[in-house]
C-alpha cells in the first residue's frame, strides 16, 4: 500500500534530480540496504571479517612473513615448532610450524588465498553455467527447458565429490601425464563449478519466467530485438538479485567442498596447499600433540564459511522486499 | 472524416489454446486433450485515424486479440495485414522490420511495461536505436547519432507532457500516471502510425486517468494515429472510441459505430453490458441486474454463448451458432424480433 | 438523528520509518449511522484501505495509531487488546477483501468454513450451524444451497466466491461491514449484482456498510453517504447525491467531472493536473490540494483547512470558510 514512502513530494512534485548529482556511493550509504547492513551488529562482524579475509587473501605474498613455497626460506629442521606461547617455540613462528618447516602463519595466509580463489572462481563458473541455462530454460520454454531441468535433476544426484573424481579421472585421461599437480587446480575449479550450477540454474529459470511475461519484455519483441539481445540486456538484470545471493551462499559452500575433497586427497596437493590440504597435513598429527597444525587451519575454514553465510543470509532477507 | 483507407484489416482471426495436463498425467488419467478457444473467429476493419475499441469482460479474449494484431502472439488461423502488409508474429525479414516499426502497443500495467533497471532515456531511445529516426514517408533507416537520439527523447518527453531531463531517471522515481506517459512516449519514438492500447488506464486512478485518455486523443489529433483500444470500461470506451466491437467468449457479437452502439444497442449482451455499469447518474436508483456471469471458455455452452444469460432466447439460440450479420450476431436481433429498448 | 453506531474522530495513523515518522492518515473524522451505506473513495494512497484496517484494529507495525479515537457505539475500541479486540472483530464489525479467492481456505469445503464460522460465535449444533450456513448462501444469492454448501470455493465462479466471503462475513451477525473493493476483481455484470446484494443487506437487517473504493460509481449506486479522502485526510462528507451533482471541495468536484460518461463522448474529459502527494513527514501546514487547486488563494498554501459543517456535509476548504485574519500574506 505505501510502498515507497519518500518524503513529501508535493511542493516540488518531481524530484529535482539531486539524486542523481549526489555521488554514487553517497547514495549508497544512505540506502535502505546500507541501513539493514548496519542495523544488524552480527552482520558487520560477519561483513569486516569476510573484508579481512579477502585483503589477506589478496595480499597474502605481502603480508605474510614467509613464502611458503619457497624452498629457500623452508627448512626441515624448524619442522612442527609450536606456536610462540609455547614451550621449545621459535619466535620467527607466530603459530608454529608444520611438518615441513614452513610458518603456520604464511601457510594459512598462502591457504587461504588458494581457498577463496577456487571458491570463487568455481562459484563464478558455476554461475555463469546456471545462469545461461536458467534463462534459455525459462525463456524458450517446451522442449529445450524440459531437456535442461532433466540433466540438472539428474545433476543434482551427484555429489561434488564424485564429479571431482570424475574430472579428474577424465583431465588426467586427456592429457595423458602424471603431473597432477598442475593440473589440480582447474579441476577443482571446474568441479566445483560443475557441482552448483543446478541451484542458479532453477532460481533463474523461475525468475525468467516471470519475467518474460512482463510487458516490458513484451515492448522489446515488439520493436524487433531478438531473443538473445532481450535475455541479455532485458531479462537478466532483472534476475541477478537472487543470483548474487546463491553466489554469496554457495562460496562458503564452494570452499567447504575444495576443503573436503583436498582432505581427502582428491583436491590440491601439498606443493600448493589450501585451506583443506593443511588440515589433512595436520590430521596426521594430530594425536602426536601437534594439534596446532590442523587447529589453525580449521578454525580458519569455520570462521571463513560462517561469516560469508551470515553475510548470504542478511543479502537474501535485505534484497527480499516481503521480509522487510 | 475526409480520409477513409482502411488501416488495419484482421481476417477470420482464431487463436486456440492448449489447457491440457502435461502428457504423461493425461495418459494416466486417459484424458483427453482439451483446447481453450480463445479468439473464435474474429473479423474487423480499422480505418486509418480512428479508434476501434473492443470491449468485453474477462475471459472474452480481447486481449488475446490485441496481441495478434500487433504480433507478439501467433494467430491459430486468420491474418491481420497493415496497408495490405501481413503481420506476422516472428517474422524477421526487411520487409517485417518495415511493418512493425508502423505498430506500438500501450500496456495495461506502467509498473511492469518499463523495465525497472534502465533509465528513461534509454527506455525511450531503445525504438529509435532499433528502427532508426523517424522519417517523412520513405525515408530509409540510418543509425542515429547518440545526440539526435537524444534530442528526439526530449522531444517526446514534452510531447508527452514530461521533462526532458526525467530522462536521466528510472521508473520507480514516477506515479502510475507519469510512467503511463513514459510508455507512451516509447510507443511513440519509432513513428508508428497504428498503436494497440490494451486496457492503458485501468490501472490508474479516476483523475489521472482522464489526463492520460487526453493525452492521448490530443496525440491522436496531432499525429494522425490510430488506436485499437481494448478495454472493459464502456464510460472509457464511450469517450475514445469511434468505432466499438463487443466480444463475448471468443466472438465479436456486436460491432459498430460508437454513437449507434451506445444509443441503441442491439444484442442482448450488449444491452446488459450499458445496464450494468455502474453511473454517477444512478444515484439513488435501483436496478435489475442480469443473472449468471460468464462461462468457462473451455467449455462454452452450445449454440449461442450468450443463451444461458440472455432472457430473450428460443429454441434457435441454444442449436445454432448465430453468424455475424449487419453487425450483430444474434438471431432474434437479425429478424427484428428483440423488443425495442425504450420498451 | 440516533448516536451513530460508528464514530472516528481526528484519527491519525503514522508509519514509522528510518527517516522519522510518515503522516499516512491525518485529522480523519466521520460517522455511519445504524443500516446506513457510507461510501469512502479517494485515489490509491489517499488512506481509504487503511482506514479500514484502522477500524478492524489490523494495523501492523511500522505502522500505528497516534492519535484519535474509534468509536463502535460509543464505546471506544482503538487500542483495545488483541484478546478484546478478537470479541468485536467478526461478531460486531466484518471485514471483507476485494480477492475473493484469498479470503477463503481452499482446503475447505464452503460449508465447513462457514459452520465453524458460525459456531466460533455462536452456541449452535453440528446440524443447526449447517442449517444456519444454508439459509446464510441462500440469502447471498447462491442457487441452491443445500447442494452448494458442501462445494470447495475453487467451484464457485469470481461472484459466487465473492458472495461466499459476504456470506461469512455474515455469520457472527455483525452490525458494520467494512467492504474493501469489494467488487473491483468482478466483471461489470457481476459487479451490478454485489452492489445490489450489499444494498439489500444493509437495508434488510439494518447493517451499516463501508464501502472502500476508488469506483465513484459504485459508491454513486451504493452508498448513502459518502467521504472523499485525498492525501490521508477526508476533504469533504456528505449525502451521496450532494456529493455528486455538487460538490464543494475542488477535488471532489474535479474527481466527479473527470469520471468519462456513457451519456456522450465529451471533447475532451476534465482533468486535474499532477498526482496526488506522497506521505509527508508531519500534518502539512497548508492544503494538500493547493498544488492542482485551480481556485487556490492565499491561505491555500500557509494553512490547512479545517473541517467546515455545512448542513448534513462537512468540507475542509478555505473556499468554504472564513479565512482567519494575518492568514494572507
Amino acid at each position: 500500500m505505501t510502498a515507497e514512502p519518500l518524503i513529501d513530494t508535493d511542493i516540488t512534485p518531481r524530484t529535482d534530480g539531486t539524486d542523481e548529482r549526489r555521488g554514487r556511493f553517497a547514495r549508497l550509504l544512505d540506502s535502505d540496504i546500507m541501513a539493514s547492513f548496519l542495523a544488524s551488529k552480527l552482520t558487520v562482524l560477519a561483513g569486516f571479517v569476510t573484508f579481512a579475509f579477502l585483503i589477506i587473501a589478496l595480499f597474502a605474498p605481502l603480508i605474510a612473513p614467509f613464502n611458503p613455497f619457497d624452498p629457500a626460506q623452508v627448512f626441515l629442521i624448524d619442522a612442527r615448532d609450536p606456536p610462540i606461547w609455547m614451550a621449545g617455540s621459535d619466535p620467527r613462528f607466530l603459530l608454529g610450524t608444520d611438518d615441513q618447516g614452513r610458518d603456520m602463519l604464511s601457510a594459512l595466509f598462502y591457504g587461504l588465498r588458494v581457498s577463496l580463489l577456487i571458491g570463487g572462481l568455481g562459484v563464478l563458473l558455476s554461475a555463469l553455467i546456471g545462469v545461461t541455462l536458467g534463462l534459455i530454460a525459462g525463456y524458450a520454454g517446451g522442449r529445450i527447458d524440459a531437456l535442461i531441468m532433466r540433466i540438472a535433476d539428474i545433476q543434482l544426484t551427484f555429489p561434488a565429490i564424485l564429479i571431482a573424481l570424475l574430472v579428474d579421472g577424465v583431465v588426467h585421461a586427456l592429457l595423458k601425464s602424471g603431473g597432477r599437480e598442475d593440473t589440480a587446480f582447474g579441476v577443482m575449479v571446474l568441479s566445483i563449478g560443475l557441482s552448483f550450477w543446478v541451484q542458479y540454474a532453477r532460481t533463474v529459470r523461475g525468475s525468467t519466467l516471470v519475467e518474460r511475461n512482463k510487458d516490458y519484455v513484451h515492448a522489446a519483441r515488439l520493436i524487433g530485438l531478438r531473443s538473445p539481445q532481450i535475455l541479455w540486456r532485458h531479462v537478466l538484470p532483472n534476475v541477478l538479485g537472487p543470483v548474487l545471493v546463491i553466489a554469496t551462499i554457495n562460496l562458503a559452500l564452494a570452499v567447504i567442498t575444495e576443503a573436503t575433497l583436498s582432505f581427502l586427497g582428491v583436491g590440491l596437493p601439498p606443493t600448493q596447499p589450501s585451506l583443506g590440504t593443511l588440515i589433512r597435513i595436520g590430521n596426521a598429527y594430530l594425536f602426536s600433540g601437534e594439534w596446532w597444525i590442523v587447529a589453525f587451519p580449521g578454525i580458519t575454514l569455520a570462521v571463513l564459511v560462517i561469516a560469508v553465510n551470515m553475510l548470504g543470509d542478511w543479502l537474501r532477507d535485505a534484497l527480499n522486499p516481503r521480509l522487510r | 472524416m475526409s480520409e477513409a483507407r482502411t488501416l488495419v484489416e484482421v481476417e477470420g482471426l482464431r487463436r486456440t489454446f492448449d489447457v491440457s495436463r502435461p502428457w504423461l498425467t493425461r495418459m494416466l488419467a486417459r484424458e483427453p486433450q482439451r483446447f481453450l478457444k480463445a479468439v473464435d473467429g474474429v473479423s474487423f476493419d480499422i480505418k486509418a485515424g480512428e479508434t476501434f475499441a473492443i470491449v468485453g469482460e474477462s475471459g472474452s479474449g480481447k486481449s488475446t486479440v490485441a496481441r495478434m494484431v500487433v504480433g507478439l502472439l501467433e494467430a491459430t488461423a486468420g491474418k491481420v495485414t497493415i496497408d495490405r502488409f501481413e503481420i506476422r508474429a516472428g517474422a524477421d525479414s526487411v520487409e517485417a522490420r518495415r511493418v512493425r516499426r508502423r505498430i506500438q502497443m500501450i500496456f495495461q500495467d506502467p509498473f511492469a511495461s518499463l523495465n525497472p533497471r534502465w533509465r528513461v532515456g534509454d527506455i525511450i531511445a531503445e525504438p529509435i536505436i532499433a528502427f532508426g529516426m523517424p522519417k517523412p514517408a520513405g525515408g530509409r533507416d540510418d543509425a542515429p547519432s547518440p545526440e539526435a537520439t537524444r534530442r528526439r527523447v526530449g522531444e517526446l518527453l514534452g510531447l508527452v507532457g514530461l521533462d526532458p531531463v526525467d530522462a536521466r531517471k528510472y521508473p520507480h522515481q514516477f506515479s502510475g500516471g507519469q510512467r503511463q506517459r513514459i510508455a507512451i512516449a516509447r510507443a511513440l519514438a519509432a513513428g508508428p502510425d497504428f498503436i494497440a492500447c490494451d486496457e492503458p488506464t485501468s490501472a490508474l486512478d479516476v483523475s489521472v486517468q482522464a489526463q492520460i485518455l487526453n493525452l492521448m486523443r490530443d496525440l491522436q489529433e496531432q499525429l494522425g494515429l490510430t488506436f485499437l483500444f481494448i478495454s472493459h470500461n464502456l464510460s472509457v470506451v464511450r469517450h475514445m472510441a469511434t468505432r466499438v466491437g463487443v466480444m463475448y467468449l471468443g466472438k465479436l457479437v456486436e460491432i459498430g459505430n460508437a454513437a449507434e452502439l451506445f444509443a441503441r444497442p442491439r444484442h442482448p449482451y450488449t444491452r446488459m453490458l450499458l445496464d450494468s455499469v455502474p453511473d454517477l447518474s444512478m444515484v439513488g436508483k435501483d436496478r435489475t441486474p442480469v443473472a449468471g456471469e460468464i462461462p468457462s471458455p473451455i467449455d462454452p455452452p452450445k449454440g449461442c454463448a450468450f443463451h444461458p444469460r440472455c432472457k430473450f432466447a428460443v429454441d434457435i439460440c441454444r442449436i445454432d451458432v448465430p453468424p455475424l450479420i449487419d453487425g450483430v450476431a444474434c438471431h432474434l436481433a437479425q429478424d427484428g424480433r428483440l423488443p425495442d429498448l425504450s420498451s | 438523528m440516533s448516536a451513530p453506531l460508528l464514530s472516528v474522530r481526528k484519527l491519525r495513523v503514522e508509519f514509522a520509518t528510518r527517516k522519522g515518522p510518515l503522516v499516512a492518515l491525518d485529522d480523519v473524522s466521520f460517522d455511519i449511522a445504524r443500516g446506513e451505506v457510507l461510501g469512502v473513495v479517494g485515489e490509491s494512497g489517499a488512506g481509504k484501505s487503511l482506514t479500514g484496517l484502522a477500524i478492524m484494529g489490523l494495523i501492523d507495525p511500522p505502522g500505528r495509531i497516534v492519535s484519535g479515537e474509534i468509536l463502535l457505539d460509543g464505546e471506544r475500541i482503538d487500542h483495545l487488546s488483541e484478546d478484546r479486540m478478537r470479541l468485536i472483530r467478526g461478531p460486531r464489525i466484518a471485514m471483507i477483501f476485494q480477492d475473493p479467492l484469498t479470503s477463503l481456505d481452499p482446503l475447505f469445503t464452503v460449508g465447513d468454513q462457514l459452520v465453524e464460522t458460525i459456531r466460533a460465535h455462536q452456541p449452535l449444533s453440528a446440524q443447526a450451524a449447517r442449517q444456519k450456513a444454508i439459509g446464510l448462501l441462500g440469502e447471498v444469492g447462491i442457487p441452491a444451497p443445500e447442494q452448494r454448501v458442501d462445494s470447495w470455493p475453487h467451484e464457485f465462479s469470481g461472484g459466487m466466491r465473492q458472495r461466499v466471503v459476504i456470506a461469512l462475513a455474515m455469520c457472527a451477525e455483525p452490525e458494520l461491514i467494512v467492504a474493501d473493493e469489494p467488487t473491483t476483481a468482478l466483471d461489470v455484470s457481476v459487479q451490478a449484482q454485489i452492489i445490489r446484494l450489499l444494498k439489500r443487506l444493509a437495508r434488510e437487517r439494518g447493517l451499516s456498510v463501508m464501502l472502500v473504493t476508488h469506483d465513484m460509481g459504485v459508491i454513486a449506486e451504493t452508498a448513502d453517504r459518502v467521504a472523499v479522502m485525498y492525501a490521508g485526510r477526508v476533504v469533504e462528507t456528505g449525502p451521496v447525491r450532494e456529493v455528486v451533482h455538487a460538490a464543494l471541495h475542488p477535488y471532489a468536484q474535479g474527481l466527479m467531472a473527470a469520471i468519462p460518461t456513457l451519456e456522450t463522448r465529451a471533447v475532451r474529459l476534465a482533468q486535474i493536473p499532477g498526482s496526488m502527494p506522497r506521505l509527508a513527514p508531519r500534518t502539512r501546514p497548508y492544503c494538500a490540494f493547493h498544488t492542482r487547486c485551480d481556485k487556490r488563494f492565499e491561505p491555500c498554501s500557509s494553512i490547512a483547512p479545517p473541517v467546515t459543517r455545512m448542513g448534513g456535509r462537512e468540507v475542509a476548504c478555505w473556499l468554504h470558510e472564513p479565512v482567519p485574519a494575518g492568514a494572507a500574506r
